[in-house]
């Protein structure tokens, strides 16, 4: 069992520590050693937010670093170009196509980057943009893109899809568990149609 | 059963199993879930209690009557607590006796970065260091047993990286320990000169015992690799990095960081050629070591201050750079925290900023009034010091600017109450805002004296902020809402224009609370002008295009500050509206 590292990358208030767990407790269910790190506290204060998920056989150090995550998922782009060192040089890095502005950029001290998705796919070729927001909204709650990630996400670990069923059931609450299962599918599938 | 958990919560487990019978603790990140966690089972009484110094004191009480007691709190926490836990090592236990302190290396959600190992050695009280969640669980029991063992408090020390990270914990049953005979005696629990005399020497009694101890005891454990050229003496997190980095080489791994097995120490580093001392913040052992004649490689390649990873070990231990990362040369602007959309405290920091006030500020969430476009406090250092603060300015420069102290409702609790009895009892002319969320809101939603609900959320009496502050003194004591902003700016005015001290209770729920329920959202009009106003309160729903100014709906909560600001009516509500 190889040992695979995630990192997740968003905005505070995007759902990314609930896609953690969701990740972690699949991992557990297809018997890997698993460790989980996430930084509490300013960060949620709309600030940005990373947690990282590591599974093989056996995991030391919860922390992953820089050039480290075989998978960098990305909620919103310019927390994508924060952290795409952390991304090894052949790691996936998806990404969904959102933008929200952080104070700086909205008082005008600061620009928001131009073409970050075309910047990030010239330094890996494994890039993968989405709209999950979008897929979300249609689904009827702007909040399940996080598992809509996790959907695209889940293609490329291996852990077979019932297992990330089972881990969402276990994971949201119960009256959101349809809709966040329809959200996973949604993401799977947009990972098996991808075309760059 | 096995179960992910994180370091917290698993302290927590391992106190509910070790038979616990009181936890207290204040909030403080990253320490805050273990006594959330614990609040979860029946059995466990709780509580926040006002601050770390008198969770420490509960919990001395509850040991001192016979029970197993845990006290839970962030580093600085330490620093507030350690009044009583100096004494503590004197007096010693009944029932178990375990703190828990949690550092911050790296400062994620903190004011300073201090190393709590030096207080155990300060204090002449035991410490342990987990390097994981099953760590936390296990060292949790057994410091309960240890601490009636030896008759001494213990302190458990995590950091960010050990509270924060889930890994397995196996789980186990509560123990159920019955509680203690409460013998009165004058000799152990009443610290005056002549006892503590007689206490004094049996801590250091205490003490060589626990040297002895600390070489025997499988917490700490030599990992014999196939390789003894490099050995490693470490523990907690830095453990685990170690692994990552060095792999298969021999470690030393201290799970009791003080008092230090110098023996152990000796052994490990008479077998290995190369030894390396890795632990974050203050060389702590390696200090030790050097006392004792050991050569070893520590701080001369390591920092002292923040957190350390493996790729940082690889690098300046063994000359490995990571150089398979894609990057990209951007500048990329910074996602600093900021007031939640609809937060009560912009209101004032608006119109405090207006007013060209100098602000002695506080800790909570209204500290990040001080970042821009706010940009309204000039000072933070610890919970409470807003007011002393103001007072000590008051007497360099009087009045000649107009100043205010800010405080949150939980940290005015904390530590505040006595600076305004100073500012009171010493002829100051202070004006103290209180910003009464109704919540602990910086460390998740705990409730405090100020809210009238217990960790369980049973209702209990609450604090009257505007009876105590007159009791204490003040006669000019205003309760206003602060997103009523002529009214909250006319009284901040006549408030600082008085000589004498007055109080300003600030008064609006936490904007994620439950209970409140904004509705609708706001739109921008045609009347708007683009005079940019509404741009000062630093509100993250409201944007700039460049040529106008919108509204970003899936932030908006529809709290109509914006509204009052703008003195065109270029805001509108629309969608559900409470008309
Ligand atoms: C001695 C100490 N204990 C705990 C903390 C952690 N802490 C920082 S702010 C805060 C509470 C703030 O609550 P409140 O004053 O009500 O302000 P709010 O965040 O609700 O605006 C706590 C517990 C600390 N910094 N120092």
């Amino acid at each position: 069992m190889s040992n695979i590292s995630i990192m997740i990358a968003g905005v505070g208030g995007q759902g990314t520590l609930l896609t953690s767990r969701v990740l972690g407790t699949a991992a557990i269910k297809a018997g890997y050693d698993v460790k989980m790190s996430e930084v509490h506290g300013m960060a949620q204060r709309g600030g940005s937010v990373i947690t990282y998920v590591k599974l093989g056989d056996k995991v030391d150090s919860p922390v992953i670093e820089k050039g480290e995550a075989d998978i960098l998922l990305c909620f919103e782009k310019l927390e994508a170009l924060r952290y795409i060192d952390y991304a090894r040089k052949d790691g996936i890095i998806i990404v969904n196509d959102q933008r929200i502005d952080p104070m700086p950029v909205i008082i005008g001290k600061q620009n928001y980057p131009d073409d970050i998705t075309s910047k990030i796919s010239s330094n890996n070729s494994n890039v993968y943009i989405i709209d999950a927001l979008e897929v979300a909204a249609n689904l009827g709650n702007i909040r399940v893109l996080n598992i809509v990630m996790v959907g695209f996400l889940a293609k490329s670990t291996g852990i077979k899809k019932e297992l990330w069923y089972e881990a969402i059931r276990e994971t949201v609450k119960e009256k959101f568990i349809d809709i966040n299962i329809k959200a996973f599918d949604e993401g799977y599938r947009m990972a098996e149609n991808y075309s760059r | 059963m096995k179960k992910l958990m994180l370091g917290n919560e698993a302290i927590a487990r391992g106190a509910y199993e070790a038979g616990v019978s009181v936890a207290t603790a204040y909030p403080g990140t990253p320490s805050t879930e273990i006594t959330e966690a614990i609040a979860k089972y029946d059995e466990v009484y709780s509580e926040w209690s006002p601050n770390e110094k008198v969770a420490l004191e509960v919990a001395i009480g509850a040991s001192v009557a016979g029970g197993r007691a845990i006290c839970s709190m962030k580093h600085v926490g330490l620093n507030v607590a350690t009044d009583p836990l100096f004494t503590v090592s004197y007096t010693g236990v009944n029932g178990g006796l375990v703190i828990c302190v949690a550092d911050d290396p790296g400062m994620h959600s903190s004011q300073n970065e201090q190393d709590s190992r030096n207080y155990a050695k300060a204090a002449k009280i035991p410490m342990l260091e987990p390097s994981d969640s099953q760590e936390c669980k296990d060292f949790i029991i057994r410091a309960f047993e240890l601490s009636e063992k030896f008759d001494t408090p213990f302190i458990i020390r995590l950091t960010t990286r050990i509270s924060h990270s889930q890994s397995f914990v196996e789980l186990g049953e509560r123990f159920e320990v019955p509680t203690k005979p409460y013998n009165k005696d004058f000799n152990k629990y009443v610290m005056m000169p002549g006892m503590a005399k007689k206490r004094r020497v049996i801590v250091e009694e205490r003490m060589n015992k626990l040297n002895l101890f600390a070489n025997e005891t499988d917490l700490n454990q030599i990992i014999w690799g196939s390789n003894k050229d490099i050995g490693i003496i470490t523990s907690g997190i830095a453990f685990q990095y170690s692994k990552e980095a060095f792999g298969d080489v021999s470690y030393l791994k201290l799970g009791m960081v003080y008092p230090l097995p110098e023996k152990l120490i000796l052994e490990f580093a008479s077998k290995v050629k190369t030894l390396y001392v890795i632990e974050e913040l203050d060389p702590f052992i390696e200090e030790f070591l050097k006392q004792n004649g050991i050569q070893c490689i520590g701080k001369e390649k390591l920092p002292v201050m923040g957190e350390y990873c493996a790729s940082l070990l690889r690098e300046q231990l063994l000359g490995i750079k990571e150089d398979n990362i894609t990057s990209v040369e951007e500048n990329v602007p910074g996602r600093p925290p900021v007031l939640c959309p609809g937060c009560p405290h912009r209101g004032v920091f608006y119109t405090l900023k207006k007013n060209k006030l100098t602000v002695t500020g506080d800790i909570g969430c209204y500290t990040l009034g001080a970042l821009p476009p706010l940009e309204s406090m000039d000072t933070c250092v610890c919970m409470g010091a807003s007011i002393g603060m103001a007072h000590g300015m008051e007497k360099v420069r009087g009045n000649e600017q107009k100043r205010v102290a800010v405080i949150g409702d939980s940290t005015f609790i904390h530590s505040g109450i006595t600076g305004l009895i100073d500012v009171v009892y010493n002829k100051g002319t202070s004006t103290v805002i209180i910003l009464d969320n109704s919540i602990t809101g910086m460390t998740g939603h705990q409730h405090n004296p100020a809210t009238g609900y217990t960790i369980k959320g049973e209702k209990t009496r609450q604090v009257d902020l505007v009876q105590l502050c007159k009791a204490i003194g003040v006669d000019r004591v205003t309760v206003c809402d602060p997103f009523e902003l002529d009214e909250f700016e006319k009284i901040i005015k006549e408030e600082t224009a008085i000589n004498e001290p007055s109080v300003i209770i600030a008064q609006r729920p936490c904007a994620l609370l439950k209970t409140v329920n904004y509705k609708g959202k706001v739109r921008v009009n045609d009347k708007c002008k683009y005079c940019k106003v509404c741009m000062r309160l630093g509100c993250p729903a409201i944007v700039d295009t460049g040529d106008s100014i919108v509204i970003n709906e899936a932030l908006c909560v529809g709290c109509d500050l914006c509204m009052e600001v703008c003195k065109f009516g270029a805001f509108e509500k629309v969608g559900d509206t409470n008309e």
